[in-house]
């Protein structure tokens, strides 16, 4: 494709078009309507479906506009006597075999067959013979099929061989026996799978949850941002009585292009979870009371003045909060002379929190994504933590980058890419060998390692491709921020992003995880994201130095902590627990003195600063549930009664304003000085556990989503080994096994899995029981149940 | 002049062995060739000379086909010989593969030669076992001679030909979609542009020809363009074969040169079956619109004389219809023929031929309705020219052409729910 400009006249009508683009493109670009079905702008060409047919001045047949290169004087009439009777021709073949049952289809009202019907087809069928009917299919938990309808555009195909990246629908048969599905009968999986649904333009794939719910017409189109990921995807949410009916992508080409992953799509199904706190509610002699909301804000205010030493207080936030809640949550503690307010739940190791004084981030735009040339991720399954990020790096291998893994187990791979697979103690020596192939010289933090590290062909490879890139970067994913030696994976990864003149990425792990820094919700930086005048206690350290009381926001005790059995021990021997929080469970109860209801995602407005440093907002568009009240206000108040200035905010607009102010000067940047003298804390020599947060584990909200939590990225509650572990450790045959950790003992299922490395075993953290265990990666005993 | 080009060993005993070809000068002027160093360009120029063109049905000249490749473009290159003979009533390439498969090697090695092509695959149709076996065992030997493999005769030039049994799918005969189908994915034709010549197998400069058009370009190169021209009439260089079956006495394939009155082809089929009187012909395979009998029998083989009837010569499958056929009835069959092999990519196919089917099928079962012959045509019109590949077109021109010239026995059919011919 050239830059070159050619001209077309269309309908009569002159136009410049870029030279080798297809004439669709340039009609679109014009406002000129052309009906299409399997075209689509983000998928390749298929030229199936014929609707698109245009009459080309001197060529005999009608060609389709969607695969035809647009030419210097070319003419094109779109809407001739010849195109349409193409069209009209196409849209009757359409026709016949389809059901025509829009009365009980879920797509009617926003179906394209049935608008391009209105302007193409006719009123009355001239075929009589009966019509095609086509077994439906189970693909699982989130689409609905009703294959009957299916037009064959194939856009679910390409989809999943070109976006998604692994062929999970296909056409099967031939002629009017083609059916699309999955071939053997099996769940679609891909963590993008929800985009199917909009992609199909009849109502053969439509959602499962949203399915007989309500009616396109029913519904209002508002906008929101994403409360998950560090991505901050567009979301249009459809709205009927108050209440959020489905999630449909908003395009936005910097960030999400057209997509959204299907955490972002059904994870509304949690706001009306039957766990919605819906009252304030006070523990009185064990006993959960419903107060007023006065009642409960003075009871909380009193009880955290009544602490008295700010020091014994500990806060923790959750980093999916809103910029407003996250920066009125710090000011208040911090007023009361609390500088222990931390939302790094997850994340295993500070040591590096004393010498950073800037805000990190993901070390890219989002769009500079797909053009890397090389990206080694450390510590990180990216496709299960962050899918639309993991989309653009999967364009970017396409294109031919050149990416690497380092990682404690062996990961699925929807493109080509090198993995390096060890256990988690190794992971830092194979991290030391990469910055020591690059030329990195043993000082500094990780001298030890690097002086001992063994350069072998991977590591020189690696090494190579970050140096021979033009756009490269060191990223360092979830599972790195999750290791008890973070800090020295930092400092390797630092080390090497120099040497080889890489970026280094510390990608975010939540949705307002940068959000977070620059609010001040860290122990080490103050709003406006500079070092901070007093360094508070880091999460881990509020927890192995319990304090006297505590205050929550939006955090669920045990599954949101990187040490569940820690979170639980350290909050149920404080004397006061004040919980904000959309949620009640089991744990937060034996845990809080006071829980105050708030409202969440959707419910109430604020802002979210996205990976790559984005401030995005969103609106309040539904009432709160019960009597529960947007974050921002309940710290208002108990700034108030906590009588400090400066909280008489009318609406949360103020708050973001004076943040932003805060923030004029601030920069995201990743370098910072190296901490000396970091020692390993992980020993290699003995049987380690290994553990991520599954895709759909990882907040409150996503937790309560029952059709997400039916798949398979739900993760479960077992412990995963090698066989040949399994072997070592004397449970051949063995269903399952008593696992210890800290001095907790639970039983779980045992799988067998080749992808993890032995010496190693794999049990994920934020599931129901697991999180009654420890830290994700430690010591631990497996034996014989 | 009969069997002068691609059947000249017919005549001998076991004509597929190596050792019969090379009695007929076989593999002769490969050797000349290959150490004359003959110019790629001269060997195009000369296929252009011979007026030779596609004989798989489209008649697309075989010479231009080859000069659109960019023979110094750098990668790998190929040559894919089309023998997925798949038209109802063809069978000529099935006695080049079973009688002459040397000559067809010969041909694709001449063929890599010209474009710079070092790997060549024959692919061919799923039910032909007999002549799958022919061929291998031709490779063979060829591979034994010398004729295969790396640096061919001490040339410097590498080719090696490896067949490819079909899974028995019609459209898999259309060039794209047997390119998919060698590739391993599902046979369906892709949108052109880009044809082969620039994205061919795994996306690489390819020439896909018939059977029969590469075991022609040996002869071409030892006797030379202008000969096998002159065998023929204007615009239609060389001899044919043509595969001749339905009402006669004799049914076969015969080589004949271009241009030979039907008439005479009749005759050495053996004449009409009992004496019967001839109705109708279809003369290129069954996409080929039907000629009625006595216009048919003015007529020449060759592209021009057939194209001016309104049909085509396409394949050279003849197939001659007597006065007991019952013109729905045929009609039928071929429309459940298309019907079923559609490979359902595009709409006007996937839809409509299972449309033109059904309105036929209902005719022929005494079902018919007034207007059903002007939905026929009306059907037929949308489908032709709207598809991503001719088997739409394919479909619609029996229909077109039996409507064209029969349209009072379908009509007939419709008024009386029955057949006008008694053996209807």
């Amino acid at each position: 494709m050239t830059d070159k400009l050619v001209t077309i006249e269309v309908n009569g009508q002159e136009l410049q078009a870029e030279a080798g683009i297809m004439l669709i493109e340039a009609t679109d670009a014009a406002g000129i309507n052309i009906p299409r079905f399997c075209y689509h702008k983000k998928l390749s060409v298929s030229a199936n479906c014929r609707m698109c047919l245009v009459e080309v001045e001197k060529v005999p047949k009608p060609l389709p506009a969607c695969a035809t290169p647009v030419s210097d004087g070319m003419k094109v009439y779109t809407r001739s006597p010849k195109a349409l009777a193409a069209q009209k021709g196409t849209m009757e073949f359409l026709l016949i075999n389809h059901p025509l049952d829009c009365p009980i289809c879920d797509q009617g009202g926003e179906c394209e067959l049935q608008d391009v019907a209105i302007g193409y087809g006719r009123d009355v069928s001239r075929y009589s013979e009966g019509k095609r009917v086509v077994a439906d299919k189970n693909i699982g938990p989130l689409i609905a099929t009703d294959m009957t309808r299916c037009i064959h555009c194939t856009r679910c195909v390409r989809f999943g061989e070109e976006i998604a990246g692994i062929r999970e629908m296909g056409a099967t048969g031939r002629g009017e026996h083609m059916v699309i599905g999955t071939y053997i009968e099996k769940s679609v999986d891909s963590e993008l799978s929800g985009n199917i649904i909009d992609l199909c333009p009849v109502g053969a794939l439509t959602s499962k949850p949203f399915r007989f719910n309500a009616r396109a017409w029913e519904l209002t189109q508002v906008e929101a941002i994403a409360p998950h990921d560090s991505l901050g995807s567009n979301l249009n949410l459809h709205l009927r009585d108050n209440k959020v009916m489905r999630v449909h992508p908003k395009d936005n080409e910097s960030i999400n292009e057209t997509w959204i992953s299907d955490r972002d799509r059904f994870s509304y199904e949690g706001l009306y979870s039957s766990d919605r706190l819906t009252s304030p509610m006070v523990k009185k002699g064990g006993e959960w009371k419903e107060v007023s909301w006065e009642m409960a804000l003075e009871m909380a205010a009193a009880s955290l003045k009544e602490i008295g030493d700010g020091d014994q207080i500990g806060t923790l936030l959750a980093p999916t909060s809103t910029l407003e809640e996250l920066f009125l949550a710090q000011k208040l503690m911090r007023g009361l002379g609390c500088n222990n307010i931390d939302s790094r739940l997850r994340q295993g190791d500070f040591r590096m929190d004393a010498t950073q004084n800037s805000v990190h981030w993901l070390g890219s735009s989002l769009s500079d994504m797909d053009q890397m040339q090389t990206v080694f991720v450390v510590g990180g399954n990216i496709r299960k933590e962050q899918p639309i990020l993991a989309h653009r790096l999967r364009k970017a291998a396409v294109n031919g980058a050149k990416l690497h893994y380092l990682n404690p187990i062996q990961i699925d791979l929807n493109h080509r890419g090198d993995q390096d697979v060890c256990t988690p103690g190794e992971m830092a020596g194979r991290l030391a060998a990469v910055a020591k192939a690059a030329g990195v010289k043993a000082s500094g933090g990780g001298a030890s390692l690097l002086g001992a590290a063994k350069v072998d062909e991977s590591a020189k490879q690696t090494a190579a491709n970050l140096k021979a890139a033009d756009g490269a970067l060191v990223m360092l994913g979830a599972m790195a921020q999750a290791h008890p030696d973070y800090a020295l994976l930092h400092t390797l990864a630092a080390a090497l992003a120099e040497a080889t003149g890489a970026q280094l990425s510390i990608l975010p792990t939540s949705a307002n995880s940068v959000g977070a820094q620059l609010a001040g919700a860290v122990p080490h930086l103050q709003a406006g994201g500079t070092a901070a005048e007093r360094a508070g206690l880091d999460t881990l350290r509020m927890l192995k130095m319990p304090r006297k009381g505590y205050l929550l926001l939006g955090v669920e005790p045990g599954r949101d902590f990187w040490n569940g059995s820690l979170s639980m021990s350290a909050l149920q021997s404080a004397d006061m627990v004040v919980a904000i929080s959309a949620f009640r469970s089991p744990e937060l109860e034996a845990c809080a003195d006071i829980m105050l209801p708030m409202a969440i995602f959707t419910e109430t407005s604020g802002t979210y600063v996205n990976a790559e440093g984005r401030w995005q907002q969103s609106r309040g568009v539904v009432r709160p549930q019960g009597e529960s009240r947007p974050g921002w206000k309940i710290l208002r108040v108990l700034g108030n009664l906590t009588d400090q200035p400066g909280f008489d905010y009318i609406d949360s607009q103020q708050i973001h304003d004076e943040l932003h102010k805060l923030c004029e000067s601030s920069t995201l940047d990743n370098k910072q000085a190296e901490p000396q003298n970091l020692e390993p804390l992980l020993s290699a020599d003995v049987l380690l556990r290994g553990g991520d947060t599954p895709l759909y584990a990882c907040d409150p909200l996503v937790r309560r989503a029952t059709a997400l939590q039916q798949t398979q990225d739900a993760g479960s509650d077992t412990i995963r080994l090698h066989p040949q572990e399994a072997a070592r450790l004397g449970l051949d045959g063995s269903d399952t096994a008593l696992v210890k950790q800290n001095g907790n003992q639970i039983d779980l299922p045992l799988q067998l899995d080749e992808r993890i490395p032995q010496g190693c075993v794999w049990i994920s953290t934020g599931l129901a029981r697991t999180s009654t265990l420890g830290q994700p990666f430690g010591e631990v005993t497996v034996e014989k149940a | 002049m009969v069997n002068e080009v691609c059947l000249r060993t017919l005549d001998l005993e076991r004509p597929w062995l190596m050792e019969q070809y090379q009695s007929r000068g076989g593999y002769e002027v490969l050797k000349q060739v290959l150490t004359e160093k003959r110019a790629p360009e001269a060997i195009i120029e000369e296929v252009k000379k011979s007026g030779l063109r596609g004989r798989g049905g489209a008649g697309f000249p075989t010479g231009l086909k080859w000069s659109f490749i960019s023979r110094n473009a750098p990668g790998q290159k190929y040559v894919v010989c089309n023998s997925d003979e798949g038209e109802p009533g063809t069978f000529k390439d099935r006695d080049i593969l079973r009688y002459n498969p040397h000559q067809l090697i010969e041909g694709m090695i001449l063929a890599g030669y010209a474009i710079g092509a070092t790997r060549g695959y024959n692919y061919i149709r799923g039910e032909f076992w007999e002549p799958y076996e022919r061929f291998e065992q031709a490779l063979q030997e060829a591979r034994e001679a010398g004729f295969l493999g790396d640096n061919l005769l001490g040339s410097g030039f590498d080719f090696d030909l490896h067949t490819h049994l079909g899974g028995g799918a019609y459209i898999c005969g259309e060039e794209t979609a047997l390119l998919e189908s060698i590739e391993g994915k599902k046979g369906q034709p892709r949108y052109k542009p880009p044809f082969p010549a620039h994205f061919g197998l795994y996306g690489r400069p390819t020439i896909i020809n018939n059977t029969e058009s590469l075991a022609s370009i040996p002869m071409i190169l030892e006797k030379g363009g202008e000969w096998f021209a002159d065998i023929g009439v204007k615009n239609s260089g060389g001899s044919k074969l043509f595969s001749i079956s339905g009402n006669i006495n004799n049914p076969g394939v015969f080589e004949i040169p271009m241009g030979t009155p039907f008439s005479e082809l009749l005759e050495m089929a053996g004449g009409m079956k009992d004496g019967r009187k001839i109705k109708a012909v279809i003369p290129g395979g069954s996409s080929a619109p039907v000629i009625p009998g006595e216009q048919m029998m003015d007529l020449n083989m060759d592209y021009d004389s057939i194209a001016g009837a309104g049909s085509m010569l396409g394949s050279g499958a003849v197939i001659v219809l007597d006065d007991t056929n019952c013109m729905v009835k045929t009609l039928e069959r071929m429309s459940y023929f298309y019907h079923e092999e559609s490979c359902g990519q595009c709409t006007p196919c996937r839809e409509g031929t299972g449309w033109l089917y059904r309105v036929v099928h209902r005719i022929e079962s005494g079902q018919g309705r007034q207007e059903d012959l002007d939905l026929l045509d009306d059907v037929a019109d949308k489908i032709s020219g709207k598809t991503i590949c001719a088997l739409g077109d394919a479909a619609a021109l029996p229909v077109q052409g039996m409507l064209r010239h029969y349209r009072d026995e379908f009509q007939y059919h419709i008024d009386h729910q029955r057949c006008m011919v008694g053996a209807g």
